[in-house]
């Protein structure tokens, strides 16, 4: 068949077959059709997987597209608890014809592959394990209604895995309970899908292939649930009162969650809405709205991906200069331009570090998990009205739309804090105020809401040149205070934003930065460097820009620091590169991955080991 | 000869207690004469005779002449000069955050018409409450006299440059998207002005008003259809606006052969008295057709096109609790503990 797009995510796999049994070290990858329905069934496996106490991680690589153009989904299960992507496919589940041939040739000898059997798989190659299943001819005694049978035919292929793998099948049923919650009809279809793919595999295969699952109980007491919802949470207990939004991949999810969290917990006793949300008619006045929101005295947030936040910079600035508050989510994906709208990239950094034209810094806060997508989003909240300015979130796709296991969120200890706002006794005591005047040293002004009961606590918000009492003004040294302490504000924030996290043994000569999702991947390849290289590494996860103290330490006491990002022109490792001195600059190495598939261990550990021979070389 | 002294007469107050000082705002930068000054004297009139409490007031506008404006007026209410053709979004956020705050927005016909073009169209279309007025007169002035999307068609700039495009009618196109107060006037016809936007004050969702406001240096000259000379001229005013407050006595001078009342959202009357036409302003239809009609035969109506006070504002459909959202405590805000664990139950 042809066709006009180029789609795939296969990458040459390169292994050598190691026998014996692999119990809980694999991974899984399901080929369907974009809107076959296939979600569901990946889900129940991934949740199966889950319950048997294994960790694991499923990752959906998806195309642009509602329906009609091939999708993958990996699952990949880790005793050793490492969630990050892995580039070798073990188990292919072969559902797509258009895509199967392809998907076969790239599996690394000694894989194993359930098919479709009118696919004809099994002569392609000799050193896969095929598992050829009737799925049309088993659908239709469980499935009546033929239209329906598309969808559930889905099911059976987690019924076959299961039997293949050593899933007890009663935790796929418990799984599909908890996937269709009170729809009870559509649950029982599935259920006997499961059964009859399940009892198919029994009674059909001789297992050959390696690949086990065995009850472990590494998850107790977890929870599963993706970055965007996780984020929708943050902002509800971070008490958000208005929401505007501009749909778009990957970032509308985090909205869409809000919402329905928003009604079933924010309606007030009187049976009205704590909240607004409010779907703009694009970034630009998304943007605007959490702007004028804010500097009316709401918590107000917005959500897109990068084409949004490039539509955002005008506003941004407007927020930076006129001190507004206002949290902005980014969950990108990779650009420029269009890009590759549901792929994932760290792509945006630079830009929402310094978005606008004229002079700007902004804080960038960098979540790598669901709970930091949690704790974030209340911490971006109360920076945003502590600092008076616009709050960047930098998460993305791979993280907002993918289902990670988690420890169950923490309710927050500490109060909303609501910034330097005067109130109309504040006025009265104080006899007016100055809107731009740093009155404590910290760079942060004092401001008022309007609608504040109080003759004196008016004042003029303008974009364009002002004093410290919000008039307008052109004279250079009104507009150099100004600027100068809007960068000792930025420099207040150092000491304010989440701090990094460290693991330092004290004798590792090389250390490695990360930060986001691709810190997943680093803490596979840490182990992977020591055990297999030799290489001992400290590891430090920036968490926000600017940088505490900790970043410029780290780098001080290493020979070498491996800046590891998802992103071709290595974003992070420039943006720290600005902060330090010139001496420590020439220890910084860059490692970036960027074809919009999650970064995985066995890539950095590679691209680590080659500049470490040939730094070993140079000596 | 009498020993007796009177009192010194305080200066005259409003029924808020205030005088008309306390609606003034900063000196204006603006060229002498220039049309944007007299809808700002009309503007502090009209709060001043309303007894709007300055304080609850916010100001917003875009980026141009017109945007300058809200610095000139009220200086005791929160303002906040945005950036160009966005101030509708920034107002949206406003009237979220606090829904008890009455919105004033100056715009410009290039803030409004062009560059803001879009946003304008989805303010309208909400039905926002705000009081959103167009400054209007058919040139970028700060950029030195650029035709805007205002300017009529076959218009002279001074240089000689003839405007070869169409105009958009922002009135039509408000009528059309959902503003529920939609009215025209001439900076320089001051009662009726005044008229529409003490009605305006009493209006609740989103009172747009074309004001034609000639500009003194780029675009008030022979061949200018937004000149003084050109807007006297042909101003033709659709209906003689009349406005009686809520506190005044509303049994006064009722026509009701010729005087159609319209009864506003805080109990007041705008009164529209018939001129020669036959006009019904509740009636959308008859209102875009009556402003069509105008392009054909180059008239410049003035007056209240239409009214509607029973469709919700934007803000009144979102369900909202009494308590303005800027100012809820905690308690309303942040959910339970009890709540988080319901929902990471949910998610195990």
């Amino acid at each position: 068949m042809a066709t006009t797009v180029e789609l795939g995510v296969q990458e040459k796999a390169a292994r050598t077959p190691q026998p014996g049994r692999k119990v809980n070290d694999f991974s899984i990858q399901v080929a369907t059709v974009n809107g076959s329905g296939s979600q569901s069934a990946n889900t129940v496996l991934l949740r199966s997987i889950f319950q048997m106490g294994v960790p694991v991680s499923g990752k959906n690589l998806f195309p642009s597209n509602i329906a009609g153009l091939p999708t993958w989904y990996t699952i990949r299960a880790s005793k050793q608890g490492y969630i990050a992507r892995k580039k070798e496919i073990d188990v292919l589940v072969a559902m797509n014809a258009e895509t199967a041939q392809e998907d076969v040739m790239s599996l690394p000898p000694g894989a194993a592959c359930v098919y479709d059997e009118p696919l004809k798989l099994s002569g392609l190659r000799a050193d896969i394990t095929f598992y050829p299943v009737p799925f049309d001819k088993l659908v239709a005694p469980v499935c009546p209604e033929a239209k329906l049978r598309r969808l559930v035919k889905n099911m059976l292929y987690v019924g076959v895995v299961d039997a293949l793998l050593g899933i007890e099948r009663e935790e796929s049923e418990k799984a599909l309970v908890k996937q269709f919650g009170k729809k009870k009809k559509a649950a029982e279809l599935n259920t006997a899908a499961v059964r009859a793919g399940y009892d198919y595999a029994i009674a059909t295969f001789t297992k050959q292939d390696p690949f086990w699952v065995e009850r472990m109980n590494a998850n107790q007491g977890k929870i599963i649930v993706d970055g965007n919802a996780a984020a929708a949470l943050g902002c509800m207990f971070a008490g958000v009162t208005v929401v505007t939004w501009y749909p778009i991949t990957p970032s509308s999810s985090l909205v869409e969650s809000l919402i329905d969290y928003l009604k079933e917990y924010r309606i007030g006793p009187d049976g009205k809405a704590t909240f607004a949300v409010v779907q703009a008619e694009d970034e630009l006045a998304a943007a605007g709205m959490v702007l004028g929101a804010g500097w009316a005295g709401a918590r107000s947030m917005t959500s897109t991906s990068g084409p949004g936040i490039s539509l955002m910079a005008e506003f941004i600035g407007l927020g930076y200069y006129t001190e507004l508050p206002g949290v902005f989510f980014d969950i990108q994906r990779v650009g420029p331009s269009t890009g590759l709208p549901t792929r994932t990239m760290q792509g945006d950094v630079l830009f929402c570090a310094f978005l606008s034209h004229g002079d700007t810094k902004h804080i960038l806060l960098l979540p790598s998990s669901v709970e930091e997508c949690f704790s974030m989003a209340m911490e971006a909240f109360d920076l945003a009205e502590k600092f008076q300015t616009p709050i960047f979130v930098l998460s993305d796709l791979d993280l907002g739309m993918n289902n990670w296991m988690a420890h169950p969120f923490t309710y927050p200890e500490k109060p909303i804090a609501r910034g330097k706002v005067l109130n109309e006794e504040d006025l009265t005591r104080l006899g007016g105020f100055a809107r731009y005047k740093d009155v404590d040293g910290d760079g942060i002004p004092y401001r008022t809401l309007p609608g504040t009961p109080h003759p004196n606590a008016a004042y003029f918000t303008r974009g364009s040149g002002h004093n410290e009492k919000a008039q307008y003004s052109e004279r250079p040294d009104d507009y150099v205070n100004n600027m100068d302490r809007l960068a000792r504000k930025f420099e207040t924030a150092r000491k304010f934003v989440p701090a990094p996290v460290k693991e330092v043994s004290g004798t590792s000569k090389v250390g490695i930065i990360a930060y986001g999702t691709t810190h997943w991947a680093l803490t596979e390849s840490c182990d992977q460097l020591l055990q297999e290289n030799n290489i001992a590494t400290d590891y430090l996860r920036i968490r926000a820009y600017p940088f505490t103290a900790d970043v410029h330490d780290f780098i001080k006491n290493h020979d070498r620091v491996y800046v590891v990002e998802q992103n071709r022109d290595a974003q992070m490792f420039q943006l720290i590169k600005l902060d330090m001195a010139a001496d420590q600059v020439t220890k910084l190495r860059s490692v970036v991955h960027y074809n919009g598939l999650p970064i995985d261990a066995r890539s950095v550990t590679d691209a680590v080991v080659s500049q470490e021979t040939s730094s070993q070389e140079a000596k | 000869m009498s020993a007796t002294t009177t009192p010194t007469p305080g200066p005259k107050t409003n029924h808020a207690g205030l005088t008309v000082l306390d609606y003034r705002g900063g000196k204006t930068t603006l060229c002498a004469g220039c049309g944007h000054n007299a809808i700002t004297e009309r503007i502090i009139d009209a709060m001043y005779e309303m007894g709007v409490q300055p304080e609850n007031i916010a100001k917003l506008s875009g980026i141009g002449c017109s945007s300058k404006t809200p610095a000139y007026f009220v200086s005791r209410a929160h303002g906040f000069n945005s950036v160009h053709g966005r101030m509708p979004s920034v107002a949206t956020g406003v009237a979220l955050a606090n829904q008890k705050l009455m919105l004033i927005g100056v715009s410009g016909d290039g803030d409004t018409a062009s560059i803001g073009i879009g946003q304008f169209i989805h303010l309208m279309r909400r039905n926002l409450p705000i009081i959103y007025i167009i400054e209007d007169n058919g040139v970028y002035g700060l950029t030195k006299g650029q035709f805007s999307a205002t300017a009529d068609l076959g218009s002279k700039l001074k240089t000689g440059v003839i405007n070869d495009l169409p105009p958009i009618d922002t009135c039509a196109l408000a009528i059309q998207l959902g503003a529920t107060f939609v009215a025209r006037s001439f900076s320089g016809d001051k009662k009726q002005l005044l008229n529409l936007l003490k009605a305006a004050i009493a209006h609740r969702g989103t009172v747009m008003l074309d004001v034609i406001s000639p500009c003194t240096t780029f675009n008030d000259h022979e061949g200018s259809t937004k000149s003084y000379k050109y807007s006297k001229d042909h101003e033709e005013p659709i209906q003689e606006v009349g406005f009686v407050p809520s506190f005044e006595n509303i049994d006064v001078d009722y026509d009701p052969g010729t005087t159609a009342n319209v009864r506003m959202h805080d109990g007041s009357q705008l009164r529209l008295r018939k001129l020669d036409r036959d006009y019904d302003a509740t009636d959308r239809v008859g209102a875009l057709s009556l402003l069509a009609g105008t392009h054909e035969k180059g008239e410049m109506l003035t007056g209240v096109f239409y009214v509607n006070t029973t469709t919700p504002s934007f803000v009144e459909q979102l369900n909202l609790t009494d308590q303005s959202l800027a100012r809820m405590p905690e308690e309303l805000t942040r959910p339970s503990r009890q709540a988080l664990d319901e929902i990471m139950e949910e998610l195990r």
